[in-house]
């Protein structure tokens, strides 16, 4: 009737994830009883739940990255204090829980933070930097949202019902096959990353049709904000990419369920035949992370250097020269399974030429600074923090690129701390410069500047101190992944890492606290306008936060940096852009399709894992069931009135009016 | 700011866009406002995920062309394949997807029986290659070569049968859009969602020449 | 606000002095073996190593010094930099930015090529001496070393001869693994049903760390053994007490019960070695070994 579940799998007899597990459930009944008590049920299903809008869904991926941050932090602070006191020792964490938990931080930190985090910002900005109203396909976007969702509630739910991979992040047969990973915890990852896979693909599909064809007019591809080039070539490499991870997960799927002999050591099985599938999408996949973040920073540096973005048509080759070489050089990830010289150099010298586009991004960078009026609030620390650190995670990059340094350091904690020095100040920098950049937009008052200036230094102190040990612990030839160990050596070094894991804890309580303290002082944070900081691209053209319809009239585009022009000319002349005429406004309607499609797959997910093969009938109907209902309606769109447009714009452009009286004298 | 000093910051990297244009309403017009009709776009992303579709087909292609020689002293394609059903199941397709142009057809010129009619005969090809082809996998398995009996039968039965899995998933929307029609009309949307399973099941049949060249042909040439 | 951030850049420019003297004093008294390798192809693997840190260094460590001086100089609150906000477009570093890399790239092109034929774990290391052969099978969760001609066997400890090479073929009894020893250069995959070919050797006498790199499950951290290297005369005894002495021979029910997950409290000599096991191992005649025992949280998955 249950499958393979019984009362076994809920773990009474481990502490730690039992304390845990109860801990959030207390945690989640808690909120959820307080939303109910307040009477904010109906509020959040109609403006949030089934919010079609690019703004809330954008904002929503951001704060179920945030959520999972913080459990993937947590999974960090274990492994780095387990490694502290392993010296000797077992420490307090058994081989089989220590496995599971850095395969969660791992599998998190990639699927349900990056993605996530970079996805919804990527979802609040490019349609406004476009000057459109919406993605593509509004109800395809909640969709996929719901769907990353379900894939993050499955991950976490392993917590508490079974266990999770032991395998690490990626589950290389033939240790992932049944008959070395018997128990659940591989299906766990496998189902869970297959549904939030088919979230991010439908992404990919609907921001690439965005970009490519919805713009507003005059906005030709070599006026586009380079933040929306840079999710444009991720965006590609998504649609182009996660079939393959689709696909080849799905094979591991059918050797555990069915017996089918893809990986396995018997029967003809190729285990490097995953490597080759599973690194073409892997490595991809680090570019769908690190382009949009690179996007971000050209953003926020040319903002607060007060200074178009120099070179921008070569930001943009090399944004698309990265995208096409990423899909050249996975091999590298595996230089040890024994290709040969000649495939090892090919894949080795690819490797290194992604260098060379990336260099130039980072002087385009230091060249948008010189001859800038350099501003330092936080997204900017958090750029030039960023620089710094990733020349040298890069450097280290370009060296694992070259094979016989590679024959001694894969595997080792150099490969681990060389990642971490390309996600953390690359992606996550990116993705908090971002938060603190367009947190006003979204929300209409800005983030506490003390708090956030702390935050960074932290985070910047902390990784310093958490991963520049690495690199000497790998030439000491430290593995990555043990659980304990006796060389007494690397202990110093795996002390001082456990240390810059606390320094960031204490960069992320800044982070929290300044959530807190803006929320309350945010009379005092307000925006106004909506162009806190002097920015050059249309969402600062936009009220904070923008109305459902973004523009009451798309803008006529007719240069590079639009809302900079039209700011210059308007301080000129002082007086705003004439008043368009309003029109009536057609908007999608929301939808519970997304929500309730993950309702379904969550329990299909959760049924196929425990193998309940009823539930996973009933659920899949029930899916369906739901597309047919959807497609079923009549009423798509929803009508704003021509007034309601002018009133809501009309309030926006009095504080523009009296903004800009204010200034008094014309920019450069 | 002079002239010269406006042009150069509306167009700071001297690529020459900066048109000289009268200001006077810098909102786009009415007409300028269909940048893409939603009929395009729909079709445009649609492809776009056809061609994602195709990416994991390649994957499975690519392993079925690994994993060819791998038969675990089992059987191999030439002892297994009949090229007569092959034939036949490959005919079933490509006519149904000449009757699904047809259906295409109707729905835009609103003729029920035009419509109506090929799609019923679009869904019934479907169904015979659907037979014809779990036909073939359950002699298969009868015989004892079955997915499990090696690697090259894994990846035959996986590459085969997901192209199976789309056709039932492709049938699955074929009703479903007939009953739309029905219960509808010849709506805008529903327009839209016919062109775009129109897509659909042509792209399963050009996969599935792929496949019986890859898989079929070649399988029997050896 | 002028005051505080020029503390936090001095302060970040001690940080950086002292992570420099750290690093030197590292160099000099803990123990990074890569860098201290004991045999020429862990030698090779060295010198290219921080060769070619030694070249990007001298790209990047000038591009952050400018990047933190870019940002010093041109913040808003200095009066004396010079305000350059059309400066938005300039060929001349254009061709710098995109050819430095480049030259760069092409250089260490040359050191890829060259550095993966000749450190190509499969070539073999001339030497006047006759290579020794030493099998290597990776098993849940130690390592079986077979010498085939010396028709011994060893787990967890593998002892060669110093100065002559040793021809390593490596196979996996179970899931993947990595073969490495970190003082004397390349790492490799271990396979099931694969033979990897790896060719090292010991220049000077010592007792090297050997691991596995690839997680194999719950023993992995366990993975360890010694490669010890000894003048082979002490070698040659060692080979003759090993077949003198106790122990049973390495047959394949022996095999079979070794392959067993476990983790063996301390390392075992086998005197003798059925021949031809190591083929059997990896044309999967001996199957891979067995897995956990079916766990209580849940069931086993299908039968094979």
């Amino acid at each position: 009737m249950l499958g393979k579940l019984t009362w076994a799998a809920i773990p009474f007899d481990q502490p730690i994830p039992l304390v845990a597990g109860a801990a959030v459930l207390v945690v989640i009944l808690a909120v959820l009883a307080y939303i109910t008590a307040k009477g904010w049920v109906p509020y959040l299903w109609r403006e949030w739940i089934t919010s079609v809008d690019h703004k809330h869904i954008g904002v929503m991926y951001v704060f179920l990255a945030a959520i999972m941050l913080l459990r993937g932090f947590i999974d960090a602070i274990m492994m780095r204090s387990q490694q502290a006191l392993a010296y000797h020792s077992q420490g307090y964490l058994p081989p089989e829980h220590f496995n599971q938990i850095f395969s969660a931080h791992g599998t998190l930190m990639i699927f349900f933070v990056a993605m996530p985090f970079l996805i919804g910002l990527m979802n609040l900005v490019v349609p406004l930097q476009l000057g459109v109203r919406d993605v593509a396909f509004p109800t395809l976007n909640n969709v996929s949202f719901w769907l990353t969702a379900t894939g993050a509630l499955l991950v976490n739910v392993s917590l508490v019902v079974g266990e999770f991979s032991h395998t690490g992040w990626l589950p290389f047969p033939p240790l992932a096959e049944t008959t070395y990973s018997p128990g659940v915890g591989v299906d766990y990852y496998l189902w869970s990353l297959q549904i939030s896979g088919v979230g991010t693909l439908l992404t990919g599909v609907n921001f690439v049709t965005t970009i490519l064809k919805l713009h507003a007019p005059g906005m030709t591809y070599l006026r586009m904000p380079i933040f929306c080039w840079t999710a444009l070539a991720s965006n590609l490499l998504i649609v182009a990419v996660f079939p393959v991870l689709t696909a080849t997960l799905a094979m591991l799927i059918l050797d555990r369920y069915l017996g089918f002999h893809f990986f396995t050591n018997e029967a003809g099985g190729n285990q490097m035949m995953f490597m080759n599938l599973i690194w073409i999408w892997g490595h991809p996949e680090v570019y769908i992370l690190v382009l949009p973040a690179f996007g971000i920073y050209s953003e926020v540096v040319s903002t607060f250097a007060g200074k178009p973005l120099f070179g921008y048509r070569s930001m943009v080759a090399a944004t698309m020269v990265i995208c096409i070489i990423s899909l050249m050089v996975w091999l590298h990830h595996f230089f040890t399974m024994g290709a040969g010289g000649d495939v090892n150099t090919a894949f080795g010298i690819m490797t290194s030429i992604i260098a060379v586009p990336t260099g130039v991004k980072i002087y385009n960078w230091l060249f948008t600074m010189y001859g800038g009026e350099i501003r330092f609030a936080p997204p900017m620390m958090w750029s030039v923090g960023f620089i710094v650190l990733f020349a040298v995670g890069g450097l280290t990059g370009v060296l694992l690129a070259v094979p016989p340094a590679d024959f001694v350091l894969h595997n080792s904690l150099f490969l681990v701390a060389h990642f971490h020095n390309v996600i953390i100040p690359g992606v996550l920098f990116a993705a908090f410069a971002g938060y603190e950049y367009w947190f006003p937009k979204a929300f209409g008052f800005r983030l506490d500047e003390r708090f956030g200036k702390a935050a960074f230094w932290c985070w910047f102190v902390g990784f310093i101190l958490a991963w520049m040990p690495g690199y000497p612990l790998g030439l000491m030839g430290m593995p990555r992944r043990l659980q304990h160990y006796d060389v007494a050596e690397w202990r110093p070094w795996l002390l001082v890492a456990a240390f810059g894991v606390l320094v960031i804890l204490a960069g992320i309580l800044f982070q929290v606290a300044q959530l807190v303290v803006s929320i309350r002082r945010r009379e005092a944070l307000r925006d106004e306008v909506g162009d806190p900081w002097n920015g050059r691209s249309l969402e600062w053209s936009t009220a904070s936060p923008p109305p459902a319809f973004n523009f009451a009239a798309l803008p006529r585009i007719e240069s590079d940096d639009p809302y900079w022009q039209i700011k210059q000319r308007a301080i000129e002349q002082q007086v705003l852009r004439p008043e368009p005429t309003y029109k009536d406004i057609e908007m999608p309607r929301n939808s519970p399709t997304g929500f309730v499609c993950a309702f379904f797959a969550s329990f299909m997910g959760f049924a196929l894992i425990w193998h309940i093969w009823w539930l996973v009938g009933v659920t899949f109907v029930g899916a369906y069931a739901t597309f047919v209902v959807f497609a079923w309606r009549d009423r798509a769109e929803y009508h704003i009135p021509a007034e309601e447009v002018a009133r809501i714009d009309r309030a926006n452009r009095a504080a523009r009016r009296a903004a800009l009286a204010r200034l008094q004298q014309p920019a450069q | 700011m002079t002239v010269a000093q406006e042009h150069a910051s509306r167009d700071p990297y001297r690529l020459g866009h900066a048109v000289d244009r009268s200001l006077h309403y810098p909102w786009a017009e009415h007409a300028e406002l269909d940048v893409a009709s939603k009929r395009v776009i729909v079709a445009y992303g649609f492809w776009i995920f056809l061609l994602s579709d195709i990416v994991m087909f390649s994957s499975f292609f690519a392993t079925y062309a690994v994993l060819t020689n791998e038969t675990a002293g089992g059987p191999s394609g030439r002892d297994l394949f009949h090229l007569d059903i092959v034939a036949i199941e490959t005919a079933c397709l490509l006519l149904s997807s000449f009757t699904c142009g047809i259906a295409s057809i109707g729905a835009r010129a609103h003729r029920n029986l035009m419509y109506y009619g090929a799609m019923a005969a679009t869904g019934v090809l479907g169904a015979g290659f659907l037979f014809l082809e779990l036909r073939e996998f359950a002699n298969m398995i009868a015989i004892g070569a079955g997915p499990q009996r090696s690697a090259f039968l894994s990846a035959f039965f996986s590459l085969v049968g997901c192209h199976g899995l789309h056709v039932t998933l492709g049938l699955l929307w074929l009703l479903t859009m007939m009953a739309q029609v029905f219960a509808k009309g010849y709506r805008a949307d529903i327009q839209r969602r016919v062109l775009c399973f129109a897509l659909f099941w042509h792209t399963l049949d050009i996969i599935w020449v792929g496949i019986f060249t890859v898989v079929y042909l070649t399988g029997l040439a050896k | 606000m002028i005051g505080r951030l020029q503390a936090a850049l001095a302060l970040r420019r001690v940080g950086i002095a002292g992570r420099l003297l750290s690093c030197a004093l590292c160099l000099a008294g803990c123990n990074l073996i890569v860098l201290d390798p004991k045999g020429p192809i862990g030698a090779g693997n060295a010198t290219i190593l921080v060769d070619s840190v030694v070249v990007m260094l001298a790209i990047v460590a000038p591009t952050i010094v400018a990047t933190l001086a870019f940002a010093w100089w041109y913040r808003a609150s200095n009066p004396r930099a010079r305000r350059m906000t059309e400066f938005v477009y300039s060929g001349r570093v254009e061709l710098v930015t995109w050819s430095i890399p480049l030259l760069t790239i092409m250089l260490l092109g040359g050191v890829t090529w060259i550095g993966s034929h000749e450190l190509d774990p499969a070539v073999p290391i001339p030497s006047k001496y006759a290579p020794l052969d030493v099998q290597v099978v990776s098993l849940d969760w130690k390592w079986l070393f077979i010498y085939p001609e010396q028709r011994v066997a060893a787990v967890n400890r593998l002892v060669i001869p110093v100065g002559v090479p040793v021809r390593f073929t490596i196979t996996s009894g179970s899931v993947m693994n990595t073969f490495f020893i970190p003082q004397l250069g390349s790492m490799i995959y271990a396979m099931n049903g694969m033979e990897a070919k790896l060719n090292l050797m010991a220049d000077e006498p010592g007792s090297f760390l050997g691991l596995s790199t690839m997680i194999s499950g719950d023993g992995y951290p366990d993975m360890r053994f010694t490669a010890e290297a000894v003048p082979p005369d002490r070698f040659a005894a060692w080979v003759n007490e090993t077949r003198a002495g106790q122990g049973e021979t390495l047959n394949s029910q022996a095999y079979r019960d070794l392959a067993k997950q476990g983790v063996p409290p301390t390392s075992i000599v086998y005197p003798a070695v059925e021949p031809g096991l190591f083929h059997r191992i990896t044309t999967q005649a001996i199957p891979p070994g067995p897995g956990p025992e079916a766990q209580s949280s849940g069931k086993q998955g299908p039968e094979k």
